[in-house]
């Protein structure tokens, strides 16, 4: 039976409701039309709820917290820490003698922890095999679809310490 | 069941053309979420707000065509 086939003169509760099983899957344009136009009116809710949610989220206030001692990270060496909240791993990285950066360790792709290597000198992450500039976040290769959210580090004294976070 | 009714062809093409109109919007407003949905979790908010009058004006477009489809099918039945 085809699905274009021609429509009866039958009421509709007859068509919905037809002798033949057959006939109940016959879709009519009218019915075709209604669920796309639901489809669209579906994406523009979601379209509304990502705006709404946009309003919602406020820039929030970052704590100051210290996570490492000048000097208590080897050159190339890492330490992990969470910021801002106990839920948020982050990574910092001791590039050079004098230069630290940390990124959340949440890989953009899939929440992998993503992990520095020394070797190629990237933050990878070994479940697709993304990897991550270490000088500034930025997609290498592989899946990620965004950079790693960078936080901001600032030097007091003889504390490194986390003052925000910056998307990229 | 009866006999089909006699349909207009120029109707039925007409239809299908609002129809496939209808599906060409849709496939626009999907891609339109996931981008939206990519830039808000990439920190872009400024795109937010013109996406979503796009994607209420394309819905809008749709609910047109759809009802002149109906009308159209419901006159094409007589």
């Amino acid at each position: 039976m085809s699905v274009w086939r021609q429509p009866s003169r039958d009421p509709l509760w007859r068509e919905e409701f037809p002798v033949h099983t057959e006939d109940e899957r016959y879709v009519t344009r009218r019915q075709f039309a209604k669920f796309l136009t639901l489809t669209s009116l579906g994406m523009a809710v979601g379209n509304g709820w990502i705006l709404v949610r946009s309003w919602i989220r406020r820039p929030s206030a970052y704590p100051s917290v210290s996570v490492a001692r000048i000097g208590e990270v080897a050159v190339g060496g890492v330490k992990l820490f969470t910021y801002p909240t106990p839920n948020d791993p982050c990574i910092l990285v001791r590039t050079a003698e004098d230069a630290y950066v940390a990124y959340s360790q949440v890989c953009t792709h899939l929440s992998c922890a993503v992990y520095f290597s020394a070797k190629t000198r990237r933050l990878e992450c070994p479940c697709h095999n993304g990897s991550f500039s270490v000088a500034d976040g930025s997609v290498i290769a592989g899946p990620p679809p965004r950079p790693l959210p960078k936080v901001v580090l600032e030097r007091r004294g003889a504390d490194l310490v986390a003052t925000g976070m910056e998307s990229a | 069941m009866a006999e089909p009714a006699p349909r207009h062809k120029n109707d039925l093409v007409v239809i299908d053309a609002a129809l496939a109109l209808i599906a060409t919007l849709l496939v626009v407003q999907m891609w339109l979420l996931s981008a939206t949905l990519e830039a808000y979790l990439s920190g872009h908010d400024r795109v937010v707000l013109p996406a979503a009058v796009v994607s209420a004006v394309i819905f809008l477009a749709c609910l047109g065509l759809s009802l002149f489809a109906g009308r159209g099918d419901e006159r094409s039945r007589l």
